[in-house]
């Protein structure tokens, strides 16, 4: 799913990747592909991982990962950073999600009484990249579904979210719910159906795989 | 002319912090906390703080020992960090804490600094960060009235400075330093290097010393400040 998810990313894109999976997406790019990666603690054009002994201490991305620049890259203050993202420039972020809905709102920053660390840049990205798409498992470790008809926990966004790249599928939101156009390896349809937790509009025609 | 000397101890420089006062710290994760200034902050033992920081740093870093001191009543922040010990706090009611989105909480600090009451913005509309602020409508579109942020003190840490207090940033380091070097009635920057007037370059200083009350030399920087390695 996460070498699927990064043929999202065009030439030429100023992409935001979230903490956690999103970030491994950047592995599965070429080392020239043209792309500028933003991270909300102030760079654009992050460059690859560094480990301890390679690292600056004062280099991390926002996820706190030792990471370098490349040439061209800038750094900023905060309220740049953010005036970045508000504005428009990011083409498209990658998120987590706890729960997406079929239209499209997002719930990743809190789980009442359970996790609560904080929205961090969660809300800005959301709802302010010209493109958000989600990276996630399709169920949570209980096996209930992610993706379902309304959300129940806390929103980080309203209606935002595009596109979900799960381990068993890629699905989009529409404006009639969400709609299944690609297929894990593996999966049947039926299991999709079964694992999401409201109606997914099924194709006519077969369902590429990835 | 000559532009005045503010480089000072460090021991000087705290004696500026009283009980219940807000203070702001810049940083992100590591760089750019002041660490050796929240030191002298739990050794001079002012309590009742509102703190202003993105994050709560990790477990024996950084806020960390103020959070663990007692000193903290309220934090104002943006993300505590997945495995922070003001997580805990917050579950038992020991310490008040008030979310914002990572971006408004900088242009609410901004604004602060910049003399203005406040922003008006749409993050979080719809959204229980929205919930119980005042909306206005301009040009048809609704926003949220995000009022100014000011601290008694804010604490920075920058890469060098000049006697005067003008400051120059390193990487990552910047992220909320220049925009709390705005935004409080007191000042206090330590610095890995204080150069002699004319030592920093004009085109290189981000924050102008004029925002500066006290610059404080960093010695050799203890383990607090290096790589993490988890």
């Amino acid at each position: 799913m996460v070498a699927r998810a990064a043929r999202e990313i065009t030439a030429g894109m100023i992409v935001n990747l979230g903490i956690g999976l999103p970030t491994k997406v950047v592995n599965h790019l070429p080392a020239d592909f043209p792309v500028c990666l933003h991270t909300e603690n102030s760079l654009t054009g992050i460059g690859p991982t560094l480990t301890p002994e390679q690292a600056d201490r004062n280099l991390i991305d926002a996820g706190g990962a030792y990471v370098s620049t490349v040439a061209g890259s800038a750094f900023f203050d905060s309220a740049t950073s953010f005036a970045i993202v508000r504005s428009g420039r990011l083409d498209l972020t990658m998120l987590g999600a706890f729960e997406v809905s079929a239209g499209g709102d997002l719930a990743n920053w809190k789980i009442p009484g359970k996790f609560s660390p904080g929205v961090g840049g969660g809300i800005e990205l959301a709802q302010k990249a010209r493109r958000v798409v989600v990276l996630t498992t399709h169920t949570d470790r209980e096996g209930n579904p992610k993706l379902i008809q309304a959300c129940t926990l806390p929103l980080t966004a309203r209606a935002c979210v595009s596109r979900i790249f799960t381990d068993m599928a890629v699905v989009d939101v529409t404006a009639h719910g969400f709609a299944l156009v690609e297929i894990a390896d593996g999966i049947s349809v039926q299991e999709v159906v079964e694992a999401t937790g409201a109606p997914l509009i099924l194709p006519d025609t077969p369902l590429p795989s990835f | 002319m000559k532009l005045p000397d503010k480089s000072c101890v460090m021991l000087d420089a705290r004696a500026k912090i009283k009980d219940g006062n807000t203070v702001m710290i810049g940083g992100f994760g590591v760089p750019g906390t002041p660490m050796a200034l929240i030191h002298a902050l739990v050794a001079h033992g002012a309590r009742n703080l509102t703190l202003v920081k993105n994050d709560a740093n990790e477990p024996g870093m950084g806020v960390d020992h103020l959070l663990r001191s007692g000193q903290v009543a309220r934090l104002i922040t943006t993300h505590l960090g997945l495995k922070s010990h003001a997580i805990g706090l917050m579950n038992a009611g020991a310490i008040e804490v008030e979310f914002n989105p990572q971006g408004i909480l900088a242009e609410r600090i901004r604004a602060g600094g910049a003399g203005l009451g406040g922003i008006l913005s749409d993050v979080g509309i719809g959204t229980e960060l929205g919930d119980g602020k005042a909306v206005v409508d301009v040009a048809g579109k609704s926003y949220l009235v995000e009022a100014a942020l000011r601290a008694d003190v804010a604490l920075i840490h920058a890469d060098r400075a000049d006697t005067f207090g003008n400051l120059a940033y390193v990487a990552t380091a910047r992220n909320f330093n220049p925009l709390m070097a705005m935004a409080a009635d007191c000042v206090i920057a330590e610095v890995e290097q204080i150069l002699p007037l004319g030592g920093l370059a004009p085109n290189d200083i981000l924050t102008a010393g004029v925002f500066v009350d006290h610059v404080t030399e960093l010695g050799a920087l203890s383990e607090e400040y290096a790589v993490v390695r988890r």
